[in-house]
């Protein structure tokens, strides 16, 4: 199978003070097929170009969203690019077959340790449940649903962690770049 | 010392510094300060000095460096594109002027040879006069500069054909073969000085700059601008010429600031020098023997090239009251008659008396420019203003909205517009800019926005929006009050000069923009970034400072004018601002504290 290209729209609205989202951005940046693509750097006030972010999505297999996690859900950018780029008639709709085929997946972290994130705990939902409305953006759109990529408690992990984490971040994604078939894949650090 | 030297030295720098400044209140200039101040001192004031020559040809060297700054402002480039100018409209005026004074002078019953010689001098203008005053009255970039400028240059360079025909016309004339050689001369000198410009002087400078010697890297540059016009000044050029040209040869280079400032004072004495040594070399016995003769030819001089000035002007495209100021700059006769008329009266080519004559001639000629400028200014010029020569244009649309003003901030605010199909119709008073976005396709019209017919025939009274957009505030305000006051459904958009002006708008309840403070804005929301900041938060920090700012203006505008509490509140806002970008920083730190990462 031919390489895939895989586009990862990163979105982080202060980059600079977020640890463990920039170690994970910075293991992945250089890797083989890989586009970063920084969101909140190329529209700091949410003015989002829909035809480049479109001619972007034609030149990539795979769509990565990675993000923290704000309010059960990602940052509002994102919901911006949804609401903006996935147009009627070219993402869905009539006609709108242009991401047909193409991968998705999220790398999310979270600010609470896993055990929070369970019926009973403190949010309730899984990650998975949380993250549905996203699933159901690429299964209307055509897309293959790939399991997310959690990283918990990302404030309280040591940077030996979360470089490790990273690590695996960029050996998954070169997986996919190769076209091996996605398995899921769900690690909690710590737990392997 | 030499006593006699010093005290010379004492009595120029004592005359210039006692009559320059009192003309200069008089609202003549500063040149025919350093004129008067010539004749007070010279031979025929209070005979303070006596070689006038000897200082007149030591002053040139003044007008040598002015030519060399002016070089220096000019690279090859843009010299090359003044090509149309300088041959066109300087060739023009230079045959024009020849052949006009020829035949005066053949109806004042002289010989041809005479009014040949006349003519060649007289259609010079003075280089000294015509630059300094267009540097002190800051118009060296307008329109009116480029093309004055364009003529001394084609004046200069027809030094050398001219010098050609005067050889010829000498009785037993020099054979032709001396001539050429001569020009050969010339031309080789040209070229040598554009090789070694263009290949050695670089290096040369770069070798000396890294001497770290200041007073070095000045001697040199002097060396440089004075050995450039001797060795030109030898083979019978113009030393502007050859200064000028090292001067051109060097605006491309990286020395060129540290080569201004170091050659700007020796210019500004030796020029003020320059003139005063003019002013000492009129020959005021003769002037006051025959005052009518003198004057009278003085006067004709400078109406005729006045007369012939201004329609080639016209006919070359420069606009009608740049044409104007472009006539009187250049009516004078200049240093090259001098030279010229000296040369012709030794070798007998002229009579010596008229010689003597023409060169008076040319002094008193060089005297008028500043006061015909001053008349021009104080009473011309206003009367000029009030009805402007060029009618407004007819105005046969009609938009939603109507933009005063077509400069760099109009233009854009249109271009949004029009980009989102909204049609305006566009004012402006500037003729040359009216032609120039023409040329880019832009239908502007030409006319005076305070004026209530031209804001009627522009459609005010059915148009939604009228955007001020012109530069000057006076006109700015005079057309807002204008509009609000006879178009009441007609919603207006001001340009705002500074914040004094905005605070104006804002108690009026004018809807205004402050021209450089969305840029400067922009600039500090870059600088953010480029120090680091997230691009995001940098906009949030820059979109927090525009509307506190926006806020601040609003409730300090009843306040503009007690300065006191202006102050006050200035200090209290900045404190604000602090504070809101404490608590946005703070609120983006929080953000990750409380868990997000």
């Amino acid at each position: 199978m031919a390489n895939l290209r895989v586009l990862v729209l990163y979105a982080h609205p202060n980059h600079d003070i977020s640890r463990a989202n920039r170690m994970l951005r910075a293991a992945i940046e250089d890797a083989p097929g890989v586009t970063v693509h920084d969101l909140y750097d190329c529209y700091p006030d949410l003015f989002i170009d829909v035809r480049r972010e479109q001619r972007l999505l034609l030149e990539h297999d795979v769509l990565v969203f990675q993000h923290p996690m704000h309010w059960y859900s990602a940052p509002a950018i994102l919901k911006e690019w949804e609401d903006s780029v996935l147009e009627n008639g070219w993402a869905y709709g009539k006609g709108g077959e242009k991401l047909h085929g193409k991968r998705f997946m999220q790398v999310v972290t979270t600010g609470a340790h896993e055990d929070s994130y369970r019926h009973g705990g403190k949010a309730h939902f899984t990650v998975h449940e949380l993250l549905r409305p996203f699933e159901q953006m690429a299964y209307y759109c055509g897309m293959v649903h790939l399991p997310p990529f959690v990283t918990h408690d990302a404030r309280e992990l040591d940077d030996r962690a979360i470089a490790a984490q990273a690590a695996r971040y960029r050996a998954l994604l070169e997986k996919i770049h190769h076209g091996d078939p996605p398995a899921p894949f769900h690690t909690i650090p710590g737990k392997d | 010392m030499d006593q006699g030297f010093l005290s010379e030295l004492l009595v120029y720098l004592a005359a210039a510094v006692i009559v320059v400044p009192l003309v200069k209140r008089l609202g003549l200039g500063s040149i025919l300060g350093f004129l008067v101040a010539g004749i007070i001192i010279g031979p025929w004031g209070f005979q303070l000095i006596s070689d006038v020559d000897a200082i007149l040809r030591f002053a040139e060297i003044g007008v040598a460096l002015l030519l060399f700054l002016v070089g220096l402002e000019l690279d090859p480039r843009r010299l090359w594109s003044m090509r149309r100018p300088v041959f066109g409209l300087g060739g023009a005026q230079i045959v024009v002027t020849i052949l006009a004074v020829t035949g005066i002078a053949h109806v004042l019953g002289q010989s041809a040879t005479t009014g040949i010689v006349a003519g060649m001098g007289l259609a010079m203008s003075s280089t000294a006069i015509v630059l300094a005053t267009l540097a002190e009255k800051n118009l060296m970039a307008a329109p009116v500069g480029q093309s004055s400028f364009a003529v001394l240059l084609a004046q200069d360079l027809a030094v050398i054909p001219l010098l050609m025909i005067l050889a010829l016309l000498a009785p037993g004339a020099t054979t032709s073969q001396v001539d050429f050689l001569a020009a050969g001369k010339g031309v080789g000198v040209i070229a040598a000085v554009i090789l070694v410009g263009r290949t050695l002087l670089r290096p040369v400078l770069r070798y000396i700059a890294n001497t770290r010697l200041r007073e070095i890297f000045i001697a040199f540059s002097l060396l440089l601008v004075l050995g450039t016009a001797a060795l030109v000044h030898w083979v019978g050029l113009s030393m502007a010429l050859g200064t000028f040209l090292a001067g051109v040869l060097l605006a491309d280079s990286e020395y060129r600031h540290e080569l201004e400032l170091d050659i700007e004072p020796f210019k500004g004495l030796l020029l003020g020098l320059f003139f005063i040594a003019v002013g000492m070399s009129v020959d005021v016995g003769l002037v006051a023997r025959i005052p009518h003769v003198v004057f009278g030819l003085a006067l004709g001089v400078v109406v005729i090239k006045m007369l012939l000035a201004f329609p080639l002007a016209r006919l070359f495209g420069v606009g009608g009251r740049d044409a104007l100021v472009f006539a009187v700059m250049l009516s004078q006769a200049g240093e090259f008659a001098f030279v010229l008329f000296n040369a012709a009266g030794t070798q007998g080519i002229l009579p010596r008396e008229t010689a003597v004559l023409l060169t008076a001639v040319v002094t008193v000629s060089m005297l008028t420019t500043p006061l015909v400028l001053f008349v021009y200014e104080r009473f011309v010029a206003p009367h000029l203003d009030r009805g402007p020569e060029r009618a407004p244009d007819a105005i046969d649309e009609h938009h939603p909205v109507i933009v005063a003003g077509f400069g760099r901030f109009g233009q854009i605010v249109a271009r949004l517009l029009q980009g989102r199909g909204i049609g305006a119709t566009i004012i402006d008073h500037d003729p040359n800019q009216i032609d120039l976005v023409r040329r880019f396709g832009w239908k502007a019209h030409y006319g005076d926005v305070t004026r209530l017919d031209l804001l009627e025939r522009a459609g005010a009274a059915e148009a939604k929006l009228l955007i001020v957009a012109v530069d000057d505030p006076d006109t700015a305000r005079a057309t807002v009050q204008l509009a609000r006051s006879r178009f009441p459904n007609l919603a207006v958009l001001v340009r705002a000069h500074d914040r004094t002006d905005a605070y104006e708008y804002v108690e009026l309840g004018v809807p205004t923009v402050r021209e450089t403070f969305g840029s400067a804005v922009e600039a500090g929301e870059r600088a953010l970034r480029m120090l680091g900041v997230g691009a995001h938060a940098a906009r949030r920090f820059a979109e927090w400072f525009r509307r506190h700012d926006e806020e601040e203006l609003a409730l300090l505008a009843p306040h503009r004018h007690d300065q006191k509490r202006l102050i006050e509140r200035s200090q209290k806002a900045r404190g604000d601002l602090e504070q809101l970008l404490r608590d946005e920083e703070r609120r983006v730190r929080h953000g990750g504290e409380s868990g997000w990462d």
